[in-house]
Order: C-alpha cells, then structure tokens, then sequence
C-alpha cells in the first residue's frame, strides 16, 4: 500500500477497523474487572478466614485481612489426614470409574446413533430424546436406586446414576456425524472390520476433542457430586470429600470421632478451631478444581460448539 | 437450514427407500449400543414406571421385594395427587418454583448476552481470556462449596455482610431466620455461579459469525449499536432460543442446591421463601411421608415440564420455524 494514503498513526493507541472507541473499550475493562474480581472474592474470603487465628475470629468476626494468622486450621486437617484421605479415595474412584464408564457409554451411543442408514437408528434416537423432555425425577429415581436395585450403601450408587446423560449422547452423535467421513469406515468394512474394532481403533483416535469434552463434563460433574451420597450414603466409609463437607456444614464435630492420645473426646473437641476447619476443608475442596479448570476450559466450550451450536 | 436442531436425528432420513434387510452390519452397531440402551432401560425408563407408585397406596408385603409389594399393593387411583394438590404447601412450591424460575430464565438470558457482546469488544485478547477464566471459576465449584462462601458473608454473628452494617451505624441483620431478603440473596447467587458460563457460550456463538457481514455493515456506515442490533443479535438468536426452550422445559424443577444449600438447609423461618418442588420431594423421602404421595409429587412435576417443553416448542415453531428444537 501507499504509505502516503495511510493516515499517520498516533502516539496513542490506534483505533482498529470496526473496534469500539478507546474510551468504551476502557469502560468494559474496567466492568469487567469488577465483575471478574467478583467472582474470586469470595473464594479468596474463606481463604483467609481459613488461615486467621480463631482469637481473632472470636473478636473480630470473618475479615477479608485478619488481624492474626494461623495455620492451625490446616494442622488439624493434617491430624485428622486419615479421615480426610478416605474421602479423597472415595471422590477420586468415583470420579476415575465414573468417568472412564460414562465415556465408554455416552460414545458408544453416540456412534451408534450416528450411523447412517442403521436399522435401529430411529428406535434408539427416540430412546435418548424421551427422557430430555420427560423423566421420573428425584422420587422414583430414588425409588429404583434405593428400593429395586438396593444400592445403599454401595459405592455403585454414586457412580451409575450420573454416567451417561442424552445432552452428551447428542454432542457425540453431532461430532461423529459432522467429522467422522463415511468414505472411511465403509472402507473399513469392506477390509472386514467389525463395527465394535471400527469405532474402537478408527473412531475413538480420531475423535479426542469429543472424548475430552465429554470426559471433562462427566468428571467435575461426579467430583461437585454430594446429591447422591447424601441420598443413598450413610456409611463413613464410602463418604466422600463433597459428601464430608457436606455433614460438617451442620456438625463440625462429625470430623472429630479419634481424639489423639491423652485427650477426652470432650477435650479434643473444644480445642478444635472448629471456625477455621471448615473453612479450610472447603478450600481444600476448591483448590484443586481452581487449578485445573483454566486449562480444560476449551474443550468445554469446543464441545458445546460442536454440539449443539453446529448441529 | 436448520442450524440448531437438539434432535433432528429424529426425524433424519435413513438414506435408504423401503426396508431394507436385517444386516450383520445392524447386529454389530445394535451389540456397540446395548450397554448405553440397558443403562436407560434401568435408570431411565424403570424410574418412569416406578412412577406409577404414585397411583398406589403402597405397602410393604413382608418376605418380598419391591417390585412385588408395589404390584401387590392397592390402586388408588388420583387420592395421592389430590391429597398433594389440596395441601398447604402446593400453592406455596408452586408459586416458589415458577416464579424463581422465571426470574433465572430472564436474566440468564438478559446478562450473560449482553456481558458476552460487551466483552467481545474488548482489544486486549489476553485481558479477554482472562476474564472469561476468573468468571466461569464458580460454575466449577459445587453448591456445597458455594453455601460456604455465602455463609461467610451471611453469618449473623461474624458474617462480612452485618460487620460491614454495623461499621455503618446499622443494626445487624439475622440473615439465616429474615426471609424477606432470600428472594435476592438467592438470585444473586445463582447469577453469581452462572453468569460466566453462559456469557461463555453465547462467546462461542458471537465468535462463530463471519466477519465479512460486520465489513459489509461498517461500510454501509453501521454503528457499533446498530451492528449488534442487526448482525450480533440476529445471529446468536437460534442459541438463545435453544437455551430458552431447554430452561422453560426445567421450569417446575429446581436447582436443589441453590435452594437447599445455600439456605443452610432450609431453615424453619425460611420455609415458605424458599422451599421449592425438589426441595420438598428430598425432604419427603428423608422423613416417613408415604412414598405414594412424594411419587404424585414428582410425577405432577414431570408432567407439568413435559407439557411446557411441547408447548413452548410449538409456539415458538409457529413463530420461526427453525428455531424450534423438536
């Protein structure tokens, strides 16, 4: 281009083509700053409450900076590790079986429904959209689960209710169609393939971004779950880290049943900074969710494009 | 073109005229898709029949299991329903899960498109991811996470919200037994957890149209007001909508955790704030009530969305035949 047509660029910022003026643009930084800053505050909040010294709890109340700090809520976690590791085995197998088992069901659907000229294609595609628009609910769910299948107290009770779920089974499908060429997997066929090797070994390696999406969406959805555990859960045992936090919200003293040696029960329990241990269990539970969703973030958003926007 | 369509799988066609044979191509995709199809057998389907409690008054036969005992027991036709309909508490849930509801769909509309415009104007691309990530955090956290973080605040005697009104000169307020004020903490808090994630998806919508229609209207000398008006708006319409349809259809249904959570489990004081359907069948099935009358419960519920998700559908079919979901 003529250099000479160019308007001379400013010291200041340039104005782009089609971009808002620098004034506007200023504006919507500034709002959403707040707003951003909004959305961390109050994790930030029970941080600090969660490392303050229950002293100047007791005086002060919760402070966004609190006169003394402490790590004492966190040494009694560390005291009280067993408990606290047996939910994390717990919350961790549910969400590593439950995931692997959703994945494994929602594409196989998925890929079944996406197969063009399947005999059975309609029939199947009607048994995923029904329950979108019409299902039993939490009562008769509860019915079934509890009653029929009899699974209280099972660890199964966690994990199979919540592994498939049709919005999934649908961006499957969606993904499968729209990227998967037919070219391919009828080449296969005719090299005598089975359906079950074919989307094995051709579909599933090709479709990462899919698995991903779906993986993520199932994983977070059975590690945020407390609902079940506290429908079905009454055993210590299989009690998870949302279902534990869940039972101290009420009765802190739920988490302090071993007492170390030379204490009473009574006594251990009144030096509990019982103020700051739940705060601090609940940063336990956020952290690692907060650590790992910015770098998962676009395959949530890459699934539901793919999904449901371009379907 | 239909853009948007949840189900056209439904309704595509097979590709094939007339019927064509049984294949051992359909045998192999029927066996890929059984363990998925027996999984709604139980859990979605059996949940749908066990409904039919609700037209039974059901009774335990002793030595037997449950299937049996429900068979066993007496149809009672609709006195379950009757009985859930004329109770105190069914105008009170009604009016609750609706009109929380309503109030959800509205500004999840309303906000998160106009922030996901907004922020799309932001120049600065790393700013720009930077605040989609921080605002998305709470959608990630679970409702018992958050009903902390809202306890650190309302708590009457050291939440920051009375430290900061008695700094003020006012009188501290006992948040968790004063439910005038729950209608907002409650929306505030569902905004809070869901406004980023939806700002996000309507992102992906605005992000996905062609830049070459904004070129076009820049020369026709649009404004940045008018090319949201015209172009962003008219674009992202068909999300929207799909939203909107997807939301209407959960409108007698509630989010449990928000309701039941956040409130610190519902205190007697707060009952009638912000006691809603889900909220009420959990607390039925926790206590001795029959498990008839919470069946009648939870079937009214399923009933009521299924024929707003048809009907909604419908009307907005009549109005843009492409923006219909089903």
């Amino acid at each position: 281009m003529n250099e000479m047509m160019m308007p001379k660029p400013k010291k200041k910022k340039v104005v782009h083509f089609n971009q808002v003026k620098p004034v506007t643009n200023h504006i919507f930084n500034l709002l959403f700053l707040i707003i951003s800053l909004l959305c961390l505050l109050p994790i930030v909040f029970v941080f600090m409450i969660s490392i303050s010294s229950e002293a100047s709890l007791a005086v002060n109340g919760y402070r966004l900076i609190p006169e003394t700090f402490s790590l004492l809520a966190y040494k009694f976690l560390w005291n009280e590790r067993s408990m606290l590791f047996n939910a994390l085995k717990v919350s961790v197998f549910v969400t590593f079986v439950g995931t692997m088992l959703g994945v494994f069901l929602t594409t196989t659907m998925g890929y079944v429904l996406s197969r063009p000229g399947y005999r059975l294609k309609t029939f199947f595609s009607y048994v995923v959209f029904i329950p979108m628009i019409f299902n039993g609910g939490m009562a008769a769910n509860y019915v079934i689960v509890a009653n029929v299948l009899g699974f209280r107290n099972n660890i199964l009770a966690l994990i199979l209710p919540l592994a498939v779920n049709s919005f999934n089974v649908i961006i499957c499908k969606t993904f499968f169609k729209t990227t998967i060429p037919d070219a391919l997997i009828e080449s296969a066929k005719i090299d005598g393939a089975s359906q079950l090797r074919i989307f094995a070994q051709i579909v599933l390696p090709i479709s990462k971004p899919v698995v991903a999406t779906i993986g993520l969406f199932l994983a977070f959805n059975y590690w945020n779950d407390w609902f079940q555990s506290s429908l079905y859960i009454s055993d210590r045992n299989l009690i998870s880290l949302q279902a534990l936090l869940n039972n101290i919200l009420m009765n802190i003293q739920y988490l302090a049943n071993n007492p170390s040696a030379g204490l009473s029960l009574v006594q251990y329990k009144n030096q509990m900074p019982s103020e700051s241990v739940r705060m601090a269990i609940a940063i336990v539970i956020a952290v690692p969710i907060a650590c790992v969703y910015p770098f998962l973030q676009k395959h949530f958003i890459s699934g539901l494009t793919v999904g449901a926007i371009k379907g | 073109m239909k853009k948007n369509s949840l189900v056209n799988h439904v309704n595509m066609p097979s590709g094939h005229k007339g019927k064509k044979k049984w294949s051992r191509d359909d045998t192999e995709l029927t066996l890929v898709g059984l363990p998925c199809f027996i999984w709604y057998i139980i859990f979605s389907y059996l949940p749908m029949f066990g409904l039919l409690i609700a037209f039974k008054s059901y009774k335990i036969s002793p030595g037997h299991g449950f299937l049996y005992s429900l068979f066993k027991s007496d149809w009672v036709g609709f006195r379950n329903f009757s009985f859930f309909v004329k109770s105190n508490a069914f105008s009170m849930l009604l009016r609750n899960t609706v009109l929380y509801n309503l109030v959800f769909i509205i500004l999840g509309m309303l906000i998160p498109v106009t922030l996901a415009i907004m922020i799309s104007q932001i120049y600065n691309r790393f700013s720009k991811k930077a605040y989609q990530t921080m605002m998305v955090l709470p959608h990630f956290l679970s409702w018992v996470v958050a009903s902390y973080f809202v306890y650190a605040f309302l708590r009457p005697d050291k939440g920051l919200a009375n430290i900061v009104l008695q700094a003020l000169g006012r009188e501290s307020i006992q948040w968790y037994s004063s439910p005038q004020y729950w209608p907002f903490i409650l929306v505030i808090t569902q905004v809070w957890k869901t406004v980023g994630y939806s700002m996000v998806v309507y992102l992906a919508g605005i992000t996905s149209i062609d830049r070459s229609l904004y070129e076009a209207a820049v020369i026709d000398g649009a404004s940045k007001r008018q090319q949201a008006r015209y172009i962003t708006l008219p674009s992202i319409k068909p999300l929207v909508i799909m939203m909107f349809i997807l939301n209407v259809g959960k409108i007698f249904y509630s989010d449990f955790g928000l309701f039941y959570q956040v409130t610190q489990r519902i205190p007697n004081s707060l009952y009638n704030t912000v006691s809603t359907f889900d909220t009420y069948i959990f607390a039925a099935l926790q206590s001795n009530t029959p498990i008839g009358q919470t069946a009648a419960a939870a079937l009214f519920q399923a009933v009521a969305c299924c024929i707003t998700i048809l009907l909604v559908n419908y009307i907005v079919s009549k109005l843009d035949k492409d923006s219909a979901i089903i």
